[in-house]
């Protein structure tokens, strides 16, 4: 099966790929740096829930979290072959990687399909 | 014991010297760890694919869960953390746009688009939405 599945996992890579260097930088600045050091005013807890109720938000969220999610699994996968030499450990791996991936996947789409 | 017992055959050609190679073989040369290091940022942008999973969460939770993932993100301990990974995010855009060229040849009117040109693109690109995402989030 995971054979079949390679072309697919190959395109969500770089589809995934694509999707966090273009957005990834300036949503982890904003988050992690900018907001926390006071030099943006986080929005409101209301104006941030409307703007996630938005039909075309609800995509870009779920795109910007699940795309790179299926991209890191994927990367992750190979470097632990190549890196650590751990051939014989594929079906764990595969399952670890993908399944934290899926898990994640169907998880944003829950909380973005149940918004308050 | 007949001739056809004794005779093994393998699928492939083996090789009877593999010359070991150490778990550290990547620290060997620059442009391994390199490599290597442009395969880790997929930790940096798991993290922070998994972070805004959780702020999806907290938003999805409440004002008060909301307000919770808000003071957690204030802590020094989780700032010098993004600015590690945003390190490591970076290295992974920057990394991912100049191969970008070397993994999908663009043609138009039959003509090869040269590398440096897709390269100053997504560079374009990238800044072009930067600005749209703060601009967005500011006027909120």
């Amino acid at each position: 099966m995971l054979r079949t599945l390679t072309p697919l996992l190959w395109f969500l890579f770089s589809a995934g790929g694509t999707v966090a260097a273009l957005l990834f930088p300036v949503h982890l600045f904003v988050m992690g740096v900018a907001v926390p050091m006071g030099w943006m005013e986080p929005p409101s807890y209301a104006s941030m829930v409307e703007l996630a109720r938005h039909p075309l938000t609800r995509l870009y969220l779920f795109v910007l979290i699940s795309l790179p999610l299926i991209h890191a699994a994927h990367r992750f996968r190979y470097t632990l072959y190549d890196g650590l030499k751990v051939k014989h450990l594929t079906a764990l791996i595969v399952t670890m990687c993908y399944g934290t991936a899926l898990v994640g996947t169907v998880a944003a789409a829950y909380f973005l399909l149940s918004l308050p | 014991m007949s001739h056809e017992e004794r005779v093994h055959y393998t699928l492939y050609h083996p090789k009877w010297y593999r010359r070991p190679v150490s778990v550290w073989w990547w620290l060997e040369r620059w442009p391994y760890t390199r490599f290597v290091l442009r395969e880790l940022t997929s930790i940096a942008v798991g993290f922070f694919a998994l972070l805004t999973l959780w702020q999806l969460r907290a938003l999805h939770g409440g004002e008060a869960a909301y307000q919770r993932f808000l003071t957690q993100v204030e802590s020094p301990a989780f700032i010098a953390l993004s600015v590690f990974f945003l390190g490591g995010i970076l290295f992974h855009a920057l990394t991912w746009f100049h191969l970008a060229p070397k993994a999908v040849v663009v043609r138009l009117a039959g003509r090869r688009v040269p590398d440096g040109l897709i390269v100053l693109s997504n560079y374009v690109g990238w800044i072009a939405v930067s600005a749209m995402v703060v601009w967005i989030l500011m006027s909120e």
